[in-house]
């Protein structure tokens, strides 16, 4: 019996007919989608991971949200981009799609960042944490590492172990960097605590990241701190009743137990002043743009209750430093794992050795590679 | 009157078309369902999807230049497939393709790029086929289900991989990011006519005479009949005096070789270097694309292209109608759901009658009738 053919039957014909019925709505619907209105400016972004409810590309759409109320801007994105084959295709997509400035959010993005801005020297790609730049590139970027420094200082003043977790990604100069913001941080209250390192070598794994944290509370850890996209190491520490160190966006909602306070993006001032460089034509390529606390681009998450007024004063007084302008993180006497003095007494490492940088500080356990 | 579900005694022949069509309208209807749930437009989202695929020249080569990995693959695991060895480490022998023409590529920098890249497919197909052949070995030798060892080997496979670009093949100049340096250009597959034809490179070549090659062994040649008769069942196939053994190698091997072609294809040309990102699953998506095509080379292509163009316009979508990155696979689930489903009908014929009679051919006529009948009781 074959009446189940005739179902089928039906069933293309609707399908025919639906597809047939949209297929001449986008031509009306095109150019409201597609061409921007005068004036306006469509700007698109470049997730790496998807976007979520908290996390690095969290944070960073809350840029984009801020500009999209800046009124005559367009806005969208492409979320959980993987930092390979499929960026450079993404990228391609929105540089044909008529988008005038395009922000790629991870380091991995660099290169075909590079290769699509070769072929479309009229659209405006600004990198996020990489060092190639050219005639239709810039860089940009955010001294995360003085709100590394300061909840460093809450973990130092908060442990009892002096032994402190930190979940971070991947061995390169910007996840090492914020590492010995936050070592320097913690020594600078608590000379005798240790910050222990452990590689997942991905942005976004909620379960790696909280096996990781696991295996940093099962030696001993007492705070956890984390360079990941998910709160994932934030259960972990609630779950063993221990404290936690929440980056990229407040993590309190995840682990109100446990979440002492965490480093965040801010990442508005920066996208609004991007926006409005173009807009005024005054944008231009191979440029760095590196900004701190005192524009508001980095801050720390309110305190958990848990935190002691003392502690907080500590960690605010030096807050209050780093919104003047005076950023003294990185000024030596500076050692590294061995001991040696990497950055003379007096002196204060310049970006570029910043931006490089591939080695631990004295008082982190783990290695680069 | 009960519902009868019958195994067929005859292909349905053009039904078999109505039957896909069918099933991937209804797909569609699901997804349109879902992005109409989420607040987005239904069958407008859709729309923009086609038009992501298939709307634009770049877009049609954009999922060409994606669709060659998995074919590659998918070809690889339906050789083993109608053999009924069931090789789920197409993943892992990709990877390993990669890094055996890494290797190469590392090694002999200096090679023009005549010597240097039939070595680095060479090393590739060699490494993806002795990924493949280790778990012939172990279910020839201790009886282990190639299933889970070759699923195994994909994550030991990953994990070499990373080890090595991780460690050992880690570019200096990378800041600790994890990827090789750059092949030398010699290492590289270039694009054909990249004005023209965008991103499709010279990889593609390998795809016809993988396919063509794939057809003549199994329909024209002795060792492809053995293959299909030893795919009755392992004892069938020792008493008919076939060489089971032998035959299980030479598929897993061969899939594996054409895994770790695809492998080596998917780094020298897109990425020009090692990356631990070049793993997204194509070795995974190559079965779901062998089940579609019911493992015939036409349809593998054809297949192929489709999920591919699908990611593709998939990302258009998210930029238009920002809906999650997730939405893709889901609507991948959702057409092969629909497909396997669909496939039960070309496989069993369901009716309506009284009693169950025996199966026989008859024209469309009767069937009218035996339903009216059956309708009536």
């Amino acid at each position: 019996m074959k009446n189940w053919l005739r179902i089928a039957g039906a069933l293309a014909l609707t399908l025919g007919l639906a597809l047939a019925g949209c297929e001449k709505a986008p031509e009306k619907a095109a150019p409201a989608v597609d061409g921007p209105k005068a004036g306006e400016l469509k700007v698109g972004f470049v997730y790496t991971s998807p976007v979520g409810e908290a996390g690095y590309s969290w944070a960073h759409d809350q840029g984009r949200k801020a500009i999209e109320k800046m009124g005559g801007v367009k806005t969208s994105y492409v979320e959980a981009v993987k930092e390979g084959a499929d960026a450079e295709r993404v990228i391609e997509n929105m540089a044909r799609g008529g988008f005038d400035l395009v922000f790629t959010t991870s380091f991995g993005f660099m290169d075909p960042t590079m290769k699509v801005a070769k072929d479309f020297p009229k659209v405006k790609f600004m990198h996020c944490s990489g060092f190639k730049s050219s005639e239709n590139v810039s860089n940009y970027f955010g001294r995360i590492y003085q709100a590394r420094y300061l909840t460093g200082m809450t973990a130092g003043l908060m442990t009892k172990s002096n032994t402190i977790g930190y979940v971070a990604a991947f061995p390169i100069p910007e996840v090492i960097r914020g590492i010995n913001a936050f070592t320097l941080g913690v020594r600078s209250v608590n000379p005798k605590a240790q910050v222990r390192v452990v590689w997942t070598k991905t942005w976004f794994d909620p379960a790696l990241e909280k096996d990781a944290a696991i295996s940093l509370l099962d030696v001993g850890s007492d705070v956890i701190a984390q360079h990941q996209d998910s709160p994932g190491p934030q259960e972990a520490a609630q779950e063993r009743g221990k404290y936690s160190i929440g980056y990229n966006s407040d993590m309190a909602a995840f682990a109100p137990k446990a979440h002492l306070t965490a480093a965040v993006w801010n990442w508005a001032p920066i996208y609004e002043a991007i926006v409005k460089e173009v807009r005024e034509g005054t944008w231009t390529g191979n440029r760095a743009i590196w900004w701190g606390m005192d524009k508001g681009v980095v801050d720390i998450a309110p305190f958990g209750p848990m935190v002691p007024k003392a502690v907080q004063d500590k960690v605010n007084a030096q807050k209050e430093l780093f919104k003047k302008g005076e950023d003294k993180v990185f000024v030596g006497p500076i050692k590294d794992q061995a001991g040696q003095v990497k950055i003379a007494a007096g002196v204060k490492a310049e970006d570029k050795e910043l931006l490089g940088m591939t080695w631990f500080v004295e008082g982190v356990v783990g290695s680069v590679q | 009157m009960n519902l009868v579900i019958r195994k067929r005694e005859e292909s349905l022949g053009w039904g078999v078309l109505v039957v896909y069509l069918g099933a991937l309208a209804l797909a569609f209807c699901v997804c349109a369902l879902l992005l109409k749930m989420s607040g987005k437009p239904g069958f407008g989202g859709l729309a923009i999807l086609f038009r992501g695929a298939f709307g634009q020249t770049y877009a049609l080569l954009d999922g060409l230049v994606k669709a060659i990995p998995i074919f590659l693959c998918a070809l690889g695991v339906a050789l083993s497939f109608r053999m009924q060895v069931w090789n789920i480490g197409a993943e892992g022998q990709f990877a390993l393709g990669a890094v055996g023409a890494t290797w190469a590529a590392l090694t002999f920098p200096g090679l023009p790029g005549v010597a240097l890249m039939p070595l680095m497919l060479l090393c590739a197909m060699l490494a993806g086929a002795a990924w493949g052949a280790i778990p012939a070995a172990l279910r020839l030798r201790l009886g282990v289900s190639e299933v889970i060892s070759s699923l195994m080997l994909n994550y030991i496979g990953i994990l070499l991989l990373e080890y090595l670009v991780f460690g050992v093949w880690k570019d200096p100049a990378s800041f600790g990011f994890p990827m090789t340096a750059e092949f030398a250009s010699g290492g590289q597959i270039a694009r054909i006519l990249p004005g023209v034809l965008g991103k499709l490179h010279w990889g593609l070549l390998a795809c016809p005479v993988a396919g063509v090659a794939y057809w003549v062994l199994l329909s024209r040649t002795r060792l492809g009949f053995e293959i299909a008769a030893a795919g009755e069942g392992e004892r069938v196939a020792r008493y008919a005096q076939l060489p089971y053994g032998f035959l299980v190698f030479f598929v897993m091997g061969l899939g594996g070789a054409l895994s770790g072609l695809a492998g080596s294809i998917e780094t020298s040309a897109t990425l020009g270097r090692l990356q631990p990102t070049i793993m997204v699953g194509y070795g995974y998506t190559a079965i779901v694309v062998a089940w579609l095509a019911r493992l015939r080379p036409w349809a593998i292509a054809f297949t192929a292209y489709l999920l591919a163009a699908f990611r593709v316009g998939g990302e258009v979508m998210q930029l238009e109608l920002q809906v999650p990155a997730a939405f893709g696979p889901i609507m991948e689930g959702a057409i092969l759901l629909c497909v396997l489903a669909g496939q039960f009908f070309l496989t069993y014929s369901v009716s309506l009658r009284p009693s169950p009679k025996a199966a026989r051919p008859a024209p469309p006529a009767n069937d009218a009738n035996d339903a009216a009948k059956g309708a009536r009781s």
